[in-house]
């Protein structure tokens, strides 16, 4: 019984998230990571418009956005994307932290509120993705339990991982502490922000997948 | 004053996962820091980070989660043989997991060989 609800699920999600043939790419990882600077730049560069908002206040992407045939060409290979660009996944959420941001009272409420929501709605995607982009901000511990959370859950699911060691822009990135810490892992140094380490990502994607 | 509660395994063995997560959660409040033995598996981790954001409030910010595995022991002979029978009885359950409540436990810090609670200080009572 419980099983057929559950493909049930599974068919009315995948009508209305995929066409045939889509391959679905999530990108996930802890707030203000650049999941959103990262997908925007993907789409950028092969549909001509963005997937949502970035924002230096972490959980500015508080619902699932996604967006459908994207083809991406690399090395003469094509493959077609449905790209979900997700919430940040945290364990804890404090409204006081939007205020300290400069966001008033009753926003810095609702911010919160909207971010628990889009913390559930991510992590209830998981089961639906293809293949997983974790991004991590390399300035920052590799070690956090959101991380290994997250990416253990692709591990338990076989979801093909790569992790983007991002903000390389940064003085403090280190790409070696993010490859330590996941061992196992193919991880791509890269700056979103900048637009550096592209070809390096798409190289390990399609290797990934293609 | 924080409490460190130790919850052996065998408390929240009979219950289902949701059961293992809500009474992780019901304990880990009101100064209350818990040191489960065993640890939770991946889909478990994500059920409590779910259910910890259905709880948020104006009081309840969410809770610092550490879940250790136990590291590879140098020693051989007598440590992996102790580890095998604590891996006969805890399965894949073996090592532990930290759960406080984010209030007062600022971050958790995992070094290989050492566990560090950064409390936070400056805590407003309202
Ligand atoms: N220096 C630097 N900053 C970056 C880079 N990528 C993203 N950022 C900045 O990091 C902040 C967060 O970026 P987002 O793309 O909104 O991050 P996110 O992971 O989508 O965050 P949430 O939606 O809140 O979960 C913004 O201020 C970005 O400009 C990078 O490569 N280098
Ligand atoms: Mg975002």
């Amino acid at each position: 019984m419980l099983n057929i609800l559950k493909k049930f699920i599974q068919k009315v999600f995948n009508d209305i998230f995929s066409h045939r043939g889509e391959l679905k790419l999530g990108f996930y990882g802890p707030p203000n990571a650049g999941k959103t600077t990262l997908a925007n730049k993907i789409c950028m560069d092969w549909v001509g418009e963005e997937i949502g908002k970035v924002s230096e206040i972490a959980h500015e992407t508080r619902k699932v956005s996604v967006k459908g045939e994207v083809e991406v060409e690399h090395d003469g290979k094509k493959l077609t994307f449905a790209i979900a660009d997700t919430p940040g996944i945290a364990t804890k959420i404090d409204y006081e932290d939007f205020i300290k941001s400069g966001i008033n009272r009753a926003k810095a409420k609702q911010r919160a509120k909207e971010a628990t929501k889009g913390v559930i709605e991510a992590i209830k995607w998981i089961d639906n993705m293809d293949v997983v982009v974790v991004v991590l901000d390399a300035t920052k511990d590799p070690y956090s339990q959101v991380n290994i959370t997250i990416i253990g859950n692709l591990a338990a699911r076989d979801i093909p991982v790569l992790i983007i060691a991002n903000k390389t822009d940064l003085k403090k990135a280190s790409i070696k502490k993010v490859q330590a810490a996941f061992p196992q892992y193919d991880v791509v140094g890269m700056s979103a922000k900048k637009g550096k380490g592209m070809d390096e990502f798409y190289e390990a994607l399609f290797a990934l997948v293609g | 004053m924080v409490t460190l509660q130790l919850m052996p395994y065998s408390q929240i063995e009979g219950l289902s996962s949701l059961g293992r997560i809500r009474k992780l959660l019901d304990v880990a409040k009101d100064d209350t820091v818990v040191l489960l033995q065993g640890r939770l598996k991946p889909e478990e981790e994500t059920e409590l980070i779910k259910a910890t954001m259905e709880k948020i409030n104006k009081d309840f910010k969410g809770i610092e989660l550490a879940v250790v595995k136990p590291g590879k022991t140098k020693e051989g002979g007598f440590a992996s043989i102790k580890n095998d029978i604590i891996n006969a009885v805890l399965g894949d359950r073996q090592g532990f997991t930290l759960v406080g409540p984010a209030n007062i436990v600022k971050a958790i810090k995992k070094d290989p060989d050492r566990i560090q609670l950064m409390m936070n200080k400056s805590r407003k009572r309202r």
